[in-house]
């Protein structure tokens, strides 16, 4: 019954996942990352580390909406990642996305690029 | 299903016998208990706020952040509601009160302790609560209470 509420009932989330020189580049492909979305999006970042994708780069360029709980998945993605001696980093905050996490303070937590070629530069 | 209450007025300009702000506000809106009923009910408090004439500062900050403090009041009516009652609604209502937006989303669960709920440590990675803190933190006054057949959370925010 959670499940129906809180989640859409087919996978329907845009996500596109492309490899670049090692790391794996998930590009979200949604306006917003919410309650809705939030929980497709923590298992499918869990699916691509346990496929043995350690270095994962989350591209956010087109979300322009964030809430706690999309900030959540992030943080299972991080945690997650970390625990396979992997990277999780950020690319292509929108500035409003961006001070959700300052508000949050995550930002001190998260690596977070201006665009995704400065973290396939830098990540 | 998605239902407008009346009375139902979007936005509109001048009133002849209108408040000090010259703006009317009076949204009413109820829908399932369904998290993808959040992103319809986001854009609409972000559409207010632009709207809002009386409102001098940043309007598209405002507009997010109405945006979010709808979202997450949505979500925590949703997390409050049994699972027995999943064909309930949400309701959610905006209006103009003095020089305040007010926002008040009714749920129909058993209630929780607002004053209980702690400031995240931030220092924590927990996944988890972070909504309230956000509410606090982007509107004037937040508070919760009883109502006949349920709650209502009671969020808001200074226009002047």
């Amino acid at each position: 019954m959670r499940r129906d509420r809180f989640q859409s009932r087919n996978q329907t989330m845009n996500i596109l996942t492309e490899k670049h020189d090692g790391k794996t580049v998930l590009s979200l492909k949604e306006e917003r990352l919410d309650a809705h979305n939030s929980a497709e999006l923590k298992d499918r970042i869990l699916k691509v580390l346990e496929n043995g994708s350690h270095n994962l780069i989350i591209d956010l360029a087109q979300v322009r909406f964030i809430d706690s709980s999309g900030l959540g998945a992030l943080l299972s993605g991080y945690k997650n990642a970390g625990l396979r001696s992997g990277s999780f980093v950020l690319a292509g905050l929108q500035p409003r996305v961006h001070s959700m996490f300052e508000l949050t303070r995550l930002h001190r937590v998260f690596e977070i690029y201006a665009n995704l070629q400065e973290a396939l530069d830098g990540g | 299903m998605l239902t407008f209450r009346k009375p139902w007025t979007a936005v509109s300009g001048e009133v002849p016998m209108g408040n000090a702000s010259g703006t009317i506000v009076n949204v009413d809106i109820l829908v399932p208990n369904q998290t993808r009923y959040l992103g319809l009910m986001g854009n609409i408090a972000e559409q207010v706020a632009k709207e809002l004439d009386v409102f001098t500062g940043d309007r598209d900050t405002l507009a997010y952040h109405l945006n979010l403090a709808v979202t997450e009041a949505m979500v925590n009516a949703i997390q409050n509601t049994s699972p027995d009652d999943a064909k309930k609604a949400v309701r959610v209502c905006m209006h103009i009160e003095d020089e305040n937006l007010c926002i008040r989303v009714y749920d129909h669960g058993q209630g929780f302790d607002l004053n209980a709920v702690p400031t995240p440590d931030f220092e924590e990675l927990n996944e988890r609560g972070r909504g309230i803190f956000l509410i606090r933190a982007l509107m004037d006054s937040v508070d919760y209470r009883k109502t006949e057949c349920g709650n209502v959370l009671e969020m808001r925010k200074k226009l002047t």
